[in-house]
């Protein structure tokens, strides 16, 4: 059964439409990737699952009681708010000493508790955000952008931690990033998006597909490519683009 | 014969009654920088004591009624063009205007403006006291109660989301309780200074807490510190209750924001 289930979902932001009847689900244990320019709604998305965004139409189905654990792109905390590492952890369930302990090693983050959130480096912080989203015991787990600020060799050990993390407790992982051929490679199902879903399927399958190529450009370069990219490609989103592969992969 | 029959004690429990609740919920307000916010609600007391001495309803409830309808206006209009910096202002500084308009027009019985505006502690009464303190009460009970969702809320208000909570419903709560402390604290700082009854504790407990709830205590004992010491001082020294109170609290400011600064360069 899909832990999240959203279809002919339509998102307007000031009226301005950001969405266009994107049908998109996400099953237990699987790690899906959204992709795609800057201001595709990739983050209107991720912010649709965790419900706080209203739909202009469409349907947003979440299993009952679902558990999500969210992991924000950026987290400003105001430097007049004291807070240490520990009591980060624990808003807004208490969890005890032990568990908290825990949840950062699980997150590579350890000896960190008694740390001033505001004295974190850039890869400290987004650890110890990972650590606070675990803690929940997730079904869900959703990285926005996670590892912005971190160097290549710093995002790809991120990633590879959320895919033990994965491996150890069953939750699907749902993520944004612009890394793509990092993220492709840790990824079950790439979603590319583009105001609508232009492909999706396995990471092969995406990055051979031709509407990803009319984004992103072709091969490793395709980072590159995603700040030169041709805003008014066209192409049918119609059932036959990619939904085959889609099933392929859930399988 | 009996405990409240002193004036002086009245007030020193009704300075500790706002202070009490001040210092909380003036972390918030340092916390998510709403201390125009708390201007513009403040100044629209002004407004609610004019309007309940024209329709005869009691004081209390007229200020709750107009500091919550300020809140809702600025609210509404936040986002529309304006930035929020502006919209604040505006309203702040209308709300004061239209309200010494209001006062003047009162028919009858000549209103003591400055007992708003400036507050009067040493008149406070036993039903004053009474509503301070239950007032007060209130807001402690609702900081107590919310206290886990406003602080995920003011860290992040998706993250609040994600864990199943209403951040609007935590901004209407904080809103609530600020309405509530000026419409108890006119007596005692009047509309003018609230705001700095709110902010200056937090401020200055800000350098020696390690968690929200360390500043939380640290701004109650700051602003009750404020209130005994700055209405002994007002007694000695002759001078008016409310802004004594309040230029003693930025005394305590002053004082830990170069002890803190000392401590820093000791440290380094």
């Amino acid at each position: 059964m899909s832990l999240v289930e959203i279809t002919g979902l339509d998102v307007r932001l000031d009226g301005r439409p950001v969405l266009d009847s994107v049908d998109f689900s996400i099953s237990r244990g699987e790690i899906v990737t959204l992709v795609g320019p800057n201001g595709s709604g990739k983050t209107t998305l991720m912010r649709a699952v965790i419900g706080a965004v209203t739909p202009a139409a469409g349907q947003i189905r979440r299993k009952p009681g679902l558990r999500l654990g969210y992991v924000p792109q950026k987290l400003h905390i105001d430097p007049t708010l004291p807070l240490t590492v520990g009591r980060f952890l624990s808003l807004p369930v208490r969890f005890s000493r032990f568990e908290t302990r825990a949840a950062l090693e699980q997150a590579g983050a350890e000896a960190l508790t008694d740390r001033q959130m505001s004295e974190l480096s850039g890869g400290q912080f987004q650890r110890v955000l990972l650590a606070r989203a675990l803690l929940s015991k997730p079904e869900l787990l959703i990285l926005d952008e996670a590892t912005q600020g971190l160097d290549q060799p710093g995002s790809a050990a991120f990633y590879r931690q959320i895919e033990t993390i994965r491996d150890e407790t069953g939750c699907a992982v749902l993520m944004v990033s612009h890394e793509l051929h990092v993220v492709m490679a840790a990824s079950d199902r790439v979603v590319c998006l583009n105001g609508h879903v232009c492909c999706h399927g396995t990471p092969e399958h995406v990055s051979s597909a031709p509407e990803y190529r009319a984004l992103f450009g072709t091969g490793t370069g395709g980072a590159l490519a995603l700040y030169r990219h041709d805003h008014d490609h066209s192409h049918e989103h119609g059932p036959d683009c990619a939904h085959d592969s889609h099933e392929t992969a859930a399988e | 014969m009996s405990f409240l029959d002193s004036f002086l004690i009245r007030a020193a429990l009704a300075g500790l009654g706002v202070a009490l609740a001040a210092g909380p919920l003036g972390c918030f307000v340092v916390w998510r920088r709403m201390a125009y916010f708390g201007d513009a609600t403040a100044h629209a007391a002004i407004l609610g004591v004019a309007l309940s001495l024209a329709f005869e309803v009691p004081i209390l409830g007229g200020v709750l009624l107009c500091c919550l309808a300020m809140a809702a206006a600025v609210t509404a209009l936040t986002g529309r063009g304006h930035s929020s910096d502006t919209i604040l202002g505006v309203a702040a500084h209308s709300a004061l205007a239209f309200g010494l308009v209001a006062v003047s027009m009162i028919p009858g019985a000549r209103v003591d403006l400055s007992a708003y505006l400036f507050g009067d502690i040493l008149a406070v009464g036993r039903g004053d006291l009474a509503v301070i303190w239950g007032g007060g009460a209130l807001v402690l009970a609702l900081l107590w109660w919310r206290w886990s969702a406003l602080l995920t809320t003011t860290l992040n208000a998706d993250l609040a989301r994600a864990s199943g909570m209403d951040p609007e419903r935590e901004q209407r709560y904080l809103t609530f309780a600020l309405a509530l402390v000026v419409a108890v604290a006119i007596k005692v700082v009047g509309v003018l200074l609230i705001a700095a009854l709110l902010l200056i504790p937090a401020a200055a407990a800000r350098p020696f807490a390690r968690t929200p709830e360390r500043m939380a205590l640290l701004a109650a004992a700051v602003g009750g510190l404020a209130s005994l010491g700055g209405l002994r001082l007002s007694f000695l020294a002759d001078t008016p209750a409310g802004p004594t109170i309040v230029a003693t609290a930025a005394a305590i400011f002053a004082l830990a924001a170069s002890l803190s600064g000392f401590r820093r360069k000791v440290a380094r």
